[in-house]
């Protein structure tokens, strides 16, 4: 037990250098903590927003249906079952109906993907009820703040959509823009417009058809039957986790180097302080410590910079960490370039987990490079160091 | 039981330089007695701090025999040696070597971490170790606050503090005046007869000798001459 002390008392001691060590060790402890739990918000921020606008607890696909083969979409259809039904009837399940369609303004031409959607349904966090018609000829449809930008659409303009219908006739209408709604789900809103779901079945030749059946948040999936398979979360986010994945190793490059940086800054200075205190050495070898004790004492040297650092990382790092939390982080403008669901304000989120993993990660790493120098101890000869001027 | 401390016989120690090979011991047999207060005095070069760093376990002999304290110390694994150094050998160095991190009382105590020894005891004896080289008033300064003569009583006081049997003392006034060579010598003078520490000293100063109650002069990594004198107190009358 003396040695840890011992190791405690001579870097604490060492003055600035420790500190010094101990504060780049912290920007690195910060950073990383920082970094995984901006990327942590944003995945669950992002899986958030999806679960609410999108997937609920998750979704029945009919058979053929594949969200990034637009060929296969026209086909992509079928009669909602009586399981499904009974769901949707019980306010457990929505169903929507996907086609394909033109979107014509301004003597421009738009391909887009026409949705139907209960103006009723209660599952899905996006704005339906404004869809219901009102009986003057134009069909109310709801966009997003994407598409109404690539498309100047806003608001109460109308618009012409053409479409083929299960039969194959090509036909056309005029929808007037209800609502543009503010969303981060770019999956709801890109190229995409909203109208009612009976509307659409009438206006397609698609009676009590639909293409996906989205079930409500904690609902246990049942078998739907024939020509429905049920998606769960873990499929759904799939694309999510990976994307975030990509953007966290892609990231990761920041923290390497600060990472190299301190464990630079700690190898260098425990090579130096070795090469200093060769006679320190050889005077606690000449006092009884073995030179295997003195190692794991110079190597617990270094290791103790990441006690000076939690203590640092402490001070300056928790409270920036709760600010960034509670405040959140204003994105800049172009995320929506990043391929998921961000808001205008990100919001880390830390766990106890992040912290432990991380700080073991440093510590690992602080030890490999404190102990590399300290074998260099065992070929210390004291006899040859502690020579004064006689032979 | 065995009543030397040392004993060595034909002891050899060679030292490659380049092509060459210097015997920095050669042939040295002697032996020394439990209490003995001697000295290995000699020009520089002559093997003084050689004989002191085999005796003490901190280097070994090219060939010869060297048996401290009933130890034959080429049989000892280093882990002995440790242990060997730790519970029976103090040194004093010409630098006096102190641990700049720690203040006096910690380095005083740190012979006693390593023996082990329970906090209300250490604490005990560090205060008895202070007492004999006169700093109890000094205990929480850090060795970059003292004087050399401090410096070198708290090296005396750590290494006497565990009251090992034997002390080796390499050059232990050459960074001093002659005012604190002279105490410091009676400083151990003193805890030789208080204690029955048997101290042995490398030295080549004049004020160190006065004291010794015997002198082995090497020359060449030989013994020269081995003299015994009168129970001596000629450097306390200088």
């Amino acid at each position: 037990m003396i040695i840890p002390v011992f190791a405690i008392k001579n870097t604490f001691r060492a003055g600035i250098k420790s500190w010094l060590n101990a504060f780049v060790l912290s920007l690195s402890i910060v950073s990383i903590i920082w970094l995984q739990g901006l990327y942590k918000g944003m995945y669950d921020q992002g899986t958030r927003a999806m679960i609410d606008a999108e997937l609920g607890g998750g979704q029945y696909w009919v058979e053929g249906y594949d969200p990034y083969d637009p060929f296969s979409i026209e086909d992509s259809h079928g009669k909602i079952t009586h399981v499904l039904s009974e769901m949707i009837k019980e306010k457990s399940a929505a169903c929507i109906l996907i086609a394909r369609g033109m979107l014509y303004k301004q003597g421009r031409m738009y391909s887009i993907l026409i949705k139907g959607i209960d103006p009723e349904q209660e599952i899905l966090s996006i704005p339906s009820g404004i869809l219901k018609e009102k009986n003057n000829g134009i069909i109310p449809a709801l966009i997003g703040t994407r598409m109404a930008k690539n498309s100047g659409l806003k608001k109460g303009d109308i618009f012409t959509v053409q479409w083929k219908d299960s039969k194959g006739v090509f036909d056309a209408m005029n929808f007037q823009v209800s609502e543009v709604m503010k969303t981060t789900v770019q999956n709801i809103d890109n190229n995409q417009i909203w109208i009612s779901l009976n509307t659409m079945q009438k206006i397609f030749n698609m009676h009590s058809e639909a293409t996906i059946v989205t079930i409500k948040k904690d609902i246990k999936p049942v078998n739907a039957g024939l020509n429905w398979e049920f998606k769960n979360l873990d499929f759904l986010l799939q694309d999510m986790k990976t994307l975030v994945q990509a953007k966290t190793a892609g990231a990761s490059i920041l923290y390497i180097i600060l990472i190299f940086l301190a464990m630079i800054a700690v190898f260098d200075t425990q090579t130096l302080s070795i090469f200093k205190r060769k006679k320190e050495i050889s005077t606690l070898i000449a006092m009884g410590m073995t030179k295997n004790k003195v190692i794991a004492l110079f190597t617990l040297e270094g290791m103790a910079y990441d006690i000076l650092a939690v203590i640092i990382a402490a001070i300056y790092g928790v409270p920036l960490l709760i600010f960034t939390a509670v405040k959140g982080w204003k994105m800049p403008a172009g995320t929506d370039t990043y391929g998921f669901a961000l808001g205008d304000v990100l919001y880390p989120v830390y766990s106890l987990n992040l912290v432990f993993w991380t700080l073991l990660f440093v510590f690992i790493l602080t030890a490999i490079v404190s102990y590399v120098p300290s074998r260099k101890i065992a070929k210390i000869e004291p006899a040859k160091i502690l020579r004064g001027s006689t032979f | 039981m065995n009543d030397k401390i040392i004993e060595t016989e034909k002891l050899l120690k060679e030292y490659p330089m380049g092509h060459a090979v210097l015997k920095a011991l050669n042939n040295v047999s002697l032996s020394f007695d439990y209490g003995e207060f001697a000295g290995v005095v000699g020009p520089s070069g002559s093997g003084k701090t050689t004989f002191l760093n085999i005796a003490g376990t901190l280097d070994s002999p090219t060939s010869g025999l060297c048996r401290v304290l009933g130890q034959n110390i080429e049989s000892l694994s280093s882990r002995n040696a440790a242990e060997l150094r730790t519970k029976s050998i103090g040194f004093i160095f010409q630098t006096f070597n102190l641990l700049p991190a720690y203040t006096v009382f910690e380095n005083i105590e740190f012979p006693l971490l390593l023996l082990k020894i329970g906090k209300d005891e250490r604490k005990k004896m560090v205060a008895d170790a202070l007492k004999w080289v006169g700093l109890s008033d000094r205990s929480d300064s850090f060795p970059k606050d003292l004087s050399g003569g401090e410096c070198q009583r708290v090296a005396i006081a750590r290494a006497v503090v565990k009251k090992p049997k034997l002390i080796l003392a390499d050059e232990p006034t050459a960074n001093l005046d002659a005012e604190n060579s002279h105490n410091i010598m009676r400083t151990m003078r003193n805890l030789n007869k208080e204690l029955g520490i048997t101290f042995i000293f490398a030295t080549h100063d004049e004020k160190v000798m006065r004291y010794l109650k015997r002198k082995i002069t090497l020359v060449d990594g030989k013994v020269d001459n081995d003299q015994i004198t009168e129970e001596s107190d000629k450097g306390e009358k200088l």
